[in-house]
């Protein structure tokens, strides 16, 4: 007889299929959050499983800073086209010229915050009532209390004190006009399990995350790669490093880690012997202690 | 970290702070490695600014602005750590009475839950209120955890004591799997490591027993029952013909080849194929998400039920329900309700209070009808069409409901079939 149960890799798949299959059938319009980040890549490779042989049913939308590696964009557009997918971009630099936000100044400006008003104002735009996030609990104490069908109000608004309860496999995504929810297929991964997962899947992710070269800056602890958006203070110096990227975000607020890991496998090595969290990397979440929690309840990823 | 074939086992604790309940959760983390070094040094350097001597564990499950002002915790935060053995996902929950709500939410999906009692008081209302919900929820293996044993000289007879008083009040209760741990979540002892100061202990540390835990069993594998999420009819040429019934098996297992019936219509096929999320199987089985085929072309829909023609759930309009209230809005006279019972959803009406629990002696009560947050009361409820049900206690995912207000669309109660 075979054995009847199933790891925990298989296990989180399952789970993850379930609820966006559960988001399929519950929402009239709902998309995935696609970053070109390792997240919700497998957010939408898993997509593709639940949904075949099916095409995957629900648009891409990427918030566009701006401020982009340009191998994540490339990774976008050629994953859309294989996927045969539509993509709805929102971006930040349209919201920044009609004046809805006003750019941050300064050596640590970042464009991180502008993006809430441009993903609800894509939101609203394109009729979206799910928006498909790779969010994951393990990633930061305000995401430790996350729903997997999480409400927003018509402002775009989380309320954490005010959650609907989640109990069993039975998610209520009722919700009244104007009102969106988003969905974490992904909750119960950690980091080590996307990766262990990217390698039995061997699912293409950007090269950034494979050990190269580039030219960084040393700041924050972190290296931060060179860019035409990147200004340098008197001391700081242009130097070329082998470094690899945790998680992928703006240009400007990603820090690289140094690195020989250039494959998946080494990949994972590495992660598993990694000390400190990959969010250490991110200037954004290093503003105070409670950065994530107050941008989420405004309405962030 | 290699991959391998090691299973997930969740868990959830309930307590409160008082019971050293934050401090087990971070030693279980900490002396698993399970903490990053960013994190330690957060929580070292807030260790210091409050004056506590070394790293205050407990201060690894800090969770927003609110709880950390106020030190407690309000709703269920989830944890994950992984050993060679196992991957866990701990829901930690408050302990309070008026988050009784909050309890119910963790326990509904765990394989186990940890009640923890402090050496010094014994069993207490509390460790009853708890070991209520765990039974009340049905979770297979119930570890009552027997912390501070550092402040009764680590005393065997004090740990005896505690054993026999809750098997007492538990005897009374439908708890599979109950195992007693003498720990201290402070200096470690049985946590993670076996204890230098209880020899009289034989059994094992508390992960140990995490990581070795029988959970196979914990899903029903008997009666096959398949709600259908959606339904996939690609329409490309490829699959020009293909109509796949997509959702999670429930429990039991299906073949391919096997003879289905399909509820609510009464109709009956061949199951043609399965496609899981790795390819095509031969036969499929709970908690796997897939998308079956038949031989013969039905009307089938969402909230439609694939079992076996000799396995049968009950169809029913008339449920007989232990329900947890959960809004802090009291259940309104004869008012509507959405009722979700796996991919269905009918309206229904709260017809009757047969009685309500008295959280405290967990006496039942018959003469106070009222719903109230936290109220955990036996109900009859009605349907406007059959649901496809089993017993609460047979099946955790055919046996639960929730109900929707229809005014608000929030979720106000959740039911166990009885």
């Amino acid at each position: 007889m075979s054995k009847y149960y199933l790891n925990y890799l298989d296990e989180l798949e399952s789970e993850a299929i379930f609820i966006l299959r559960e988001v399929w059938a519950q929402f009239q319009n709902p998309v995935i959050l696609f970053s070109g980040g390792k997240d919700s890549i497998v957010v939408t490779h898993l997509a593709k499983k639940a949904f075949y042989p099916s095409k995957i049913p629900f648009a891409l939308m990427h918030v566009d800073t701006g401020h982009n590696f340009p191998e994540t964009i490339k990774f976008r557009d050629d994953l859309i086209e294989s996927l045969g997918a539509r993509l709805i971009v929102g971006s930040v630099q349209e919201s920044i010229d009609q004046g809805r936000v006003a750019e941050e100044k300064g050596k640590n400006a970042t464009r991180n915050a502008l993006q809430i008003t441009t993903l609800l104002d894509a939101i609203e735009e394109h009729k979206v009532d799910c928006a498909i996030g790779g969010g994951r609990r393990d990633e930061e104490k305000a995401r430790a209390k996350e729903r997997f069908f999480s409400h927003r109000d018509d402002f775009g608004q989380w309320d954490p004190k005010n959650q609907r309860p989640e109990l069993w496999n039975l998610f209520n995504g009722k919700y009244f006009e104007g009102e969106h929810f988003r969905a974490f297929p992904i909750s119960n991964w950690t980091e080590m399990d996307v990766w262990n997962y990217i390698l039995r899947e061997n699912i293409e992710i950007p090269s950034l995350y494979f050990a190269h070269e580039r030219e960084v800056i040393w700041r924050n602890n972190s290296w931060i790669p060179k860019s035409e958006y990147l200004v340098l203070d008197g001391k700081e110096e242009i130097v070329t490093r082998k470094v690899r990227f945790r998680t992928l975000g703006d240009i400007t607020i990603t820090g690289g880690i140094e690195s020989d890991a250039d494959t998946l496998e080494k990949i994972v090595q590495e992660v598993a012997a990694m000390r400190q969290t990959e969010r250490g990397n991110r200037a954004d979440d290093k503003r105070s202690e409670t950065a994530m929690e107050d941008r989420k309840k405004q309405g962030y990823f | 970290m290699e991959l391998n074939n090691s299973q997930l086992l969740r868990f959830t604790t309930a307590g409160s702070v008082d019971d050293g309940k934050s401090t087990l959760i971070g030693r279980l983390l900490y002396d698993s490695k399970s903490i990053f070094e960013d994190q330690l040094e957060a929580v070292e350097s807030t260790s210091k600014q409050k004056g506590h001597a070394g790293v205050d564990l407990a201060l690894f499950t800090d969770g927003l602005r609110d709880e950390r002002e106020q030190g407690i915790t309000i709703d269920v935060a989830y944890r994950y750590f992984t050993t060679p053995k196992r991957k866990f996902i701990i829901a930690d929950t408050p302990g309070h009475i008026q988050y009784t709500r909050n309890m119910v939410t963790g326990a509904s999906t765990a394989n186990a839950a940890i009640i923890l009692v402090d050496a010094r008081h014994g069993v207490i209302e509390q460790t009853k209120r708890h070991a209520f919900i765990a039974s009340l929820l049905n979770i297979p293996h119930v570890i009552v955890c027997i912390n501070k044993m550092d402040l009764v000289d680590f005393k065997e007879d004090v740990y005896q004591k505690i054993i026999n008083q809750f098997e007492e009040f538990a005897s009374k209760m439908l708890i599979p799997d109950i195992r007693f741990i003498p720990i201290s979540a402070l200096l470690g002892d049985n946590v993670v490591n076996r204890s230098e100061h209880m020899d009289w202990y034989q059994g094992a540390p508390l992960l140990h027993t995490l990581e070795t835990m029988h959970i196979s069993s914990d899903i029903n594998k008997v009666d096959a029952r398949f709600p259908v999420q959606t339904v996939l009819r690609p329409q490309s040429k490829e699959f020009v013909d293909y109509r796949g019934y997509a959702g999670r098996m429930a429990s039991g297992v299906l073949r391919v080849g096997d003879e289905i019936c399909v509820l609510p219509s009464g109709f009956t096929s061949r199951i043609k194929g399965i496609d899981g999320a790795q390819g095509p199987l031969k036969e499929c089985f709970a908690p796997q998400s897939v998308s079956i085929t038949l031989e013969d072309d039905i009307d089938i829909s969402r909230g439609d039920m694939i079992v076996r023609s000799n396995n049968q759930p009950e169809a029913t309009q008339d449920l007989e329900v232990m329900l947890c209230w959960l809004n802090d809005k009291p259940a309104r006279p004869r008012a509507k309700y959405t009722v979700m019972h796996t991919s269905n959803e009918q309206k229904a009406m709260i017809k009757e209070v047969i009685y309500k629990i008295d959280i405290h002696t967990l006496n039942r009560v018959s003469d106070d009808t009222e719903l109230n947050m936290n109220d955990i009361c036996k109900v009859k409820i009605r349907t406007t069409k059959p649901l496809m049900v089993d017993d609460y206690r047979e099946n955790r995912t055919t046996g639960s409901i929730i109900l929707i207000d229809d005014a608000t669309n929030e979720t106000v109660a959740a039911g166990m079939l009885v």
